[in-house]
């Protein structure tokens, strides 16, 4: 299935639910969700004989520099090799979503990582901690506005 | 230069300062934690492997620090993994030695600017005898380093202390 | 005696442990011998990579693309650069792609080569490793030769690569091939059937199909149990398409599908394939320029990319986002080994302590590739 029938099958179940769905040269074919539902979405990708999307290849968390984080899913359909992203965007004072990890658990940690750099947390994660960086890390380096901080138990941070 | 110098004609004396003897034996069996960290540790491998044979050194890995004497610390230092090379550190029995092996232990290196989770050095947190450059140095840097740290420990004394500033104090680090 | 339930003990290993490849940690719920959970603690490598890709212009983010993966540096410089040739639109000259696949097969070998090597050596098989290393040294000769570093190329470049290649490069190709088979033969002989090395890897580590897809696992780890999956064969990318070569999978040989041996295996019969790549790509190499399309300054339009490609160690994927000046807005690096090591407990739970240094070291993981 190519992106528009993948996008029209979200649609007719989810009549509301897409947000944006931008298909040109020069970008992969994405479909902007409501972050609300992207469980219920995922559910039924993955579920619905002909999408079939049984392949996570990557959650990356993202800072759109607007007040607004995001996340965006990538996935693909091994059987019938074609693949779609997904992406919501959450307001960086409240950057809450479902989580995806029991459809997929590739998710488990990929979304520990958006967590750890991003500071998005995911609900319903059976294990919302750091994943790459010490538990007792300040901040979330990923974000356009980090700043590092000093110290780091004696050791000092910057150069 | 070596023990053998001092001998007698015909017999199997020989007669020599315990420094001597003591450097000789340590500096031709350092004994080496078994220990990779990053892309440097792959060379260090190497290092060990056929080509370049470092055991013909003495140098054998050992998987625990109680039994090394000397750690390569084999690239990139992140905060995280600093505080277990402190520990790693003195948990090793004295005399113990210390090669910073590529950039990023010495300085950094590739990631000495952006690089919010990386120790901008090992010397930081440990007291470092040798640094070899490079990223990654090729085996044979890390044998040249390896050959300077014997010079060193040759030159090494037990009666007069601290010569030429052998003996650093390690820098502080609190515990975790 | 089945009752009888003993305290469970947690044995902590790593991140200092000589056979967890690097610095990775490892935590143990054990119940005497008995394996009851394994929970991979990583990040003792992070090295920032995704903020250096955002600090840095495109050119300048190939060197530390050869440093995620360090045993894969060709592949993932590759992959990278075809993103990147994606987002500007630009078509690199055929040598250019014929040379790239040449040296990222090569560097599949080499990369296979430790990876068995030292897979021999966790298991108590010293002499396979010092076997592997040599070979792997006529490779990084190779290598040498033709940009002058043995382990971190900086080769590719988004249009071209650095240096075309050297003269007499596609002798000693070929030469190192011929040299190879029988070495591979006797690796054969020495490890893969060894009446020891096949006991402790069958019937260890048991990875189903299904499990391993819904993990997001890729590359050996895959396809040692069974699925037939390949990037390389299933979205061709680069010139791949042209090679007549086949994808291996795991067969259950000596114990069942899907165990270490398994996936140990397919590692070794790649290596013949990625021979039948590099010796059709050296048969019908191109001539031409390899640095005709180096733009001098790239400034890719606003948009965004999913690479995917095949590396050693499965789908290696960059997720480039542009807002079109000169430095990329986000780049993530879709690491193979970190969806493969997220397995780890499934496959751990219930086996032996011994088992879990086969089950390591079967995955095939690089600490770089994990925590990037
Ligand atoms: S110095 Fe270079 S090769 Fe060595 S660990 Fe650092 S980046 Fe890797």
């Amino acid at each position: 299935m190519n992106a528009n029938e993948i996008h029209d099958r979200i649609k007719d179940r989810f009549p509301d639910g897409i947000v944006e769905f931008k298909i040109d040269a020069t970008v992969d074919p994405f479909i902007v969700v409501r972050p609300e539902l992207i469980r219920d979405i995922a559910v039924f990708l993955s579920s619905d004989p002909e999408l079939k999307f049984d392949y996570l290849m990557s959650i990356s968390g993202m800072d759109y520099n607007d007040g607004n984080l995001g996340v965006v899913y990538h996935i693909s359909s091994m059987e019938k090799r074609h693949r779609i992203t997904l992406k919501v965007k959450l307001p960086k004072t409240d950057a809450q979503v479902p989580s995806v990890e029991s459809i997929w658990k590739t998710a488990n940690w990929h979304e520990r990582e958006s967590f750890d750099l991003f500071g998005i947390v995911f609900q319903g994660h059976p294990d919302m901690r750091r994943i790459l960086l010490p538990d007792d890390w300040e901040g979330n380096p990923l974000r356009k506005d980090y700043k590092a901080q000093e110290y780091y138990h004696g050791m000092k941070v910057p150069y | 230069m070596g023990l053998l110098d001092k001998q007698f004609e015909d017999g199997n004396i020989v007669i020599t300062s315990i420094d001597n003897l003591l450097n000789w034996a340590r500096l031709s069996s350092l004994w080496q934690m078994q220990f990779g960290l990053a892309c440097c540790a792959i060379e260090m491998m190497a290092a060990s492997a056929s080509h370049f044979d470092m055991m013909r050194f003495g140098v054998i890995p050992r998987a625990t620090p109680r039994q090394s004497d000397v750690i390569i610390i084999s690239g990139t230092v992140s905060m995280k993994m600093a505080i277990r090379i402190k520990k790693l550190y003195e948990q090793m029995a004295e005399p113990r030695y210390v090669i910073s092996m590529g950039s990023c232990s010495n300085s950094g290196g590739p990631y000495w600017k952006y690089g919010y989770s990386v120790l901008k050095g090992v010397d930081r947190i440990i007291p470092v005898d040798v640094y070899v450059p490079g990223c990654p140095p090729r085996p044979d840097a890390l044998l040249e380093g390896l050959m300077r740290l014997q010079e060193k420990i040759r030159k090494e004394s037990r009666v007069k202390k601290n010569v030429e500033g052998l003996i650093q104090p390690a820098p502080k680090v609190e515990a975790v | 005696m089945a009752e009888l339930r003993t305290e469970e003990m947690v044995l902590n290993m790593g991140p200092q442990h000589p056979s967890t490849h690097g610095v990775l940690r490892v935590e143990l719920v054990v119940d005497g011998e008995v394996v009851v959970d394994a929970i991979p603690h990583i990040g003792y490598l992070h090295r920032c990579f995704e903020k250096h890709a955002e600090a840095l212009n495109y050119q300048q983010i190939v060197p530390y693309c050869d440093r995620m993966d360090y045993l894969g540096s060709m592949n993932n410089d590759h992959a990278y650069v075809l993103g990147v040739e994606k987002l500007l639109n630009i078509q690199v000259p055929e040598r250019v792609e014929y040379i790239r696949v040449i040296m990222a097969e090569f560097q599949r070998i080499a990369s296979h080569l430790v990876s068995i090597g030292t897979y021999g050596l966790d298991i108590g098989a010293f002499t396979p490793f010092l076997f592997c290393f040599r070979d792997r040294e006529m490779i990084l000769d190779l290598f040498e030769m033709t940009c002058g570093a043995r382990l971190l190329y900086n080769y590719m470049w988004p249009g071209g690569l650095s240096h075309d290649l050297p003269a007499g490069f596609v002798e000693k190709a070929r030469a190192f091939i011929k040299h190879f088979r029988p070495a591979m033969k006797e690796l054969n002989d020495l490890l893969s059937y060894n009446e020891i090395f096949v006991k402790r890897t069958a019937n260890v580590g048991v990875l189903p199909a299904d499990i391993a897809i819904n993990y997001g696992a890729s590359g050996p780890t895959l396809r040692g149990s069974g699925v037939k999956w390949d990037l390389r064969k299933c979205e061709p990318y680069s010139v791949y398409n042209k090679f007549d070569w086949d994808i291996v999978v795991g067969t259950g040989e000596m114990g069942t599908l899907g165990d270490c041996w398994d996936r140990y295996m397919v590692k070794v019969w790649e290596i013949e394939q990625s021979l039948r790549i590099i010796e059709q790509a050296l048969d019908t190499l191109p001539e031409g320029d390899v640095q005709a399309a180096i733009p001098k300054r790239v400034r890719p339009p606003v948009g965004e990319v999913y690479v995917r490609s095949e590396s050693p160690r499965g789908e290696l994927a960059y997720y480039i986002v542009s807002d079109g000046s000169q430095k990329p807005y986000r780049v993530k690096g879709r690491a193979p080994s970190f969806s493969n090591l997220s397995l780890l407990p499934e496959i751990s739970r219930g086996y032996l302590i011994a088992d879990m240094i086969a089950i390591i070291g079967s995955v095939d993981i690089t600490l770089g590739d994990v925590d990037r």
